[in-house]
């Protein structure tokens, strides 16, 4: 076979010299290999009583932020739903009542907000597309669960609580409000 | 039945060929792919295989999906290398939309890549080590992986289906965490690598065991349309990389190892050298990692900045254009194609200037594996043709698309 470049170099040699052929020391050698590995670091942890430390821009479950007063983020504008390749995201829009200012932040919002972590395969595409900075993805894992039902996540799960509020600074990239 | 088939059938001690069905979900088939195997007692005499156990119509998909939203599905093709897919696709989109992008997202770009280059061969290489009966090596290498894939974690956000970078660029600039496991991983690495080879290389059970397992001539291998470390293993110094480059490999260094007769060792032997060449065209992307920006200046395409978003009106339209797919695109036809991890991986794409592709072929070099795989493991015994459907490094995800 002709050569198409002038970098080529065979790699594979497979004449065995007499060392390799008596095979004992190849054998040794793996023993030595393995046996040091006995005083290795341990690589695996114990979940869930020990948890690895996640990126800060880890693509984990969502949360619907609020604003610095608790208001909901959210304006329903369904662009998240637009942009989601799995078809995850289903919402129902409404309109803001006078006395409804302090939960909401516009006009409009979402009186249901739904993800289907069954179907969600966490690409982050949701949160890029958001313009109100309401939806984000967190180092959290969506927790396993026996029924189906229970992975679809409504605005119960998915917006924060006022009093825990959920820390996605590492992940904007930009911050318009202070915490 | 024909003559030969008789007499074999004949001379085989229950006086019959057996019928084997190797998968779907046989636990020594990595992935699902069924083979019916015609047996004469331990010796294949015949094979059939069969595809679409996992076929979930990405081209079928990728015409209803805006061109952003392709990459994710381009992720399960070769789940174990998704960046070299993704990356695959943002070329073709680019390509087709004539960007250009500056030399620092290349070099990104190639880091990432050959990043993945390496997961991608330490996996099957630690898979051939399992199928010959030697396990330890890959519980060793896949702790590497595991660093491979803290680096994209930091870059992305996710480890296995990465959706990493996006058309023109990419979606944040290495952070210093990035840099720093690099860094980690370029020094600690090849200590640990070497230890894998010390194992297997030159041990002379596993040479017995893999010398001689699947052989494919080249020319054979040429006229199935082999690619990548199968066609290299072969002694076709045929690589991507270097005969069509992109994403600027053409500034870097480095060799092409190739192999004999396209057997096992062949293969095992190619991808354990390309990982070294891999790691050397990391260090010089990284020694020569120029300053600029982490995407193209391409409003259309690439999203605006957030702090835009929240208060310019027209930075908001724009924003709302790209999500949505509004943006024009020309009509056309392109191919590219880049080194894979296990091959020349393709994406032609035709364009009728709508906001989806009007046909998009993935050209999975999986696909093209699987078909001499009867070829290759005819009259040879069952446990050879395992370790040569490993060493293929056939991904069912890829096979089936
Ligand atoms: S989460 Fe964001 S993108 Fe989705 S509907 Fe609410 S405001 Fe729009
Ligand atoms: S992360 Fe991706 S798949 Fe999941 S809801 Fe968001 S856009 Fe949809």
């Amino acid at each position: 076979m002709q050569s198409l470049t002038n970098r080529s170099r065979v790699v594979s040699k497979k004449t065995m010299n007499f060392w390799e052929r008596i095979y004992l020391p190849a054998i040794f050698g793996g023993m030595w290999i393995t046996i040091k590995h006995f005083f290795k670091k341990k690589a695996t942890l114990r979940y869930p009583e020990e948890t690895r430390e996640f990126s800060k821009v880890y693509r984990g479950l969502h949360v619907l932020k609020r604003d610095e007063n608790g208001a909901e983020r959210c304006t329903a504008c369904g662009l998240c739903a637009v942009a989601c390749p799995a078809e995850a995201i289903t919402m129902v829009a409404a309109e803001r009542k006078k006395d409804e200012k302090g939960l909401y932040r516009e006009e409009k919002y979402a009186a249901i907000y739904e993800i289907n972590m069954l179907r969600c395969i966490f690409c982050g595409l949701c949160e890029e597309a958001c313009p109100k900075e309401a939806i984000f993805l967190t180092d959290r894992i969506t927790p396993s669960n026996f029924e189906r039902e229970n992975f679809i996540y409504g605005k119960d799960k998915l917006v924060e609580k006022i009093d825990q509020r959920i820390d996605v600074s590492g992940r904007q990239k930009h911050i318009t409000e202070k915490k | 039945m024909s003559q030969s088939l008789e007499k074999i059938a004949k001379e085989s001690i229950s006086g019959e060929l057996t019928t084997l069905n190797l998968g779907p979900t046989h636990p020594a088939t990595h992935g699902i792919f069924q083979n019916i195997l015609k047996m004469d007692g331990e010796k294949i005499h015949s094979a059939e295989q069969t595809i679409g156990y996992i076929h979930r119509a990405f081209e079928k998909l990728a015409e209803r999906r805006p061109f952003n939203q392709i990459t994710p599905i381009t992720d399960r093709l070769n789940y174990c290398s998704s960046p070299i897919n993704n990356m695959g696709w943002h070329m073709t989109m680019e390509k087709l939309l004539r960007i250009e992008l500056p030399k620092r997202v290349e070099y990104m770009r190639v880091i990432i890549m050959e990043l993945a280059r390496i997961a991608d061969h330490l996996v099957c290489n630690a898979v051939i080590g399992v199928d010959t009966g030697a396990l330890t090596g890959f519980t060793y290498m896949f702790q590497e992986r595991e660093h491979i894939y803290d680096m994209f974690e930091e870059v992305c956000g996710a480890r296995l289906t990465t959706n990493i970078g996006r058309i023109g660029g990419f979606e944040r600039d290495f952070n210093p965490i990035f840099h720093q496991k690099l860094k980690k991983f370029l020094k600690e690495f090849p200590a640990r690598f070497q230890e894998f080879a010390d194992l297997l290389e030159r041990n002379r059970i596993f040479m017995d065991r893999t010398n001689k397992c699947g052989p494919i001539s080249a020319q054979r291998a040429l006229d199935y349309g082999f690619t990548g470390p199968n066609l290299r293993a072969a002694g076709v110094d045929y690589d991507v990389r270097v005969m069509n480059p992109y994403s600027s490999y053409q500034d870097f260094d480095f060799t092409i190892p190739v192999g004999t007769n396209g057997d096992t060792y062949d293969r095992f032997m190619v991808r354990q050298q390309e990982i070294l060449e891999s790691l050397k065209i990391i260090e010089q992307a990284c020694n020569n990692l120029p300053e600029g920006d982490y995407k193209a200046d391409v409003p259309e395409f690439y999203l605006p900045p957030k702090d835009k978003v929240y208060h310019n009106m027209e930075a908001l339209i724009y924003h709302f254009k790209i999500v949505m797919g509004e943006t024009k695109v020309p009509v056309g036809e392109v191919y590219h194609c880049v080194e894979g991890g296990n091959g020349e991986l393709g994406y032609y794409l035709i364009s009728d200037g709508g906001r989806t592709p009007y046909r998009l072929h993935f050209r999975r070099p999986c696909f093209i594996y699987y078909q001499a795989y009867p070829e290759m493991i005819k009259g040879s015994l069952l446990s050879d043709a395992i370790l040569t459907m490993s060493s293929m490094n056939v991904i069912a995800g890829e096979l089936d698309a």
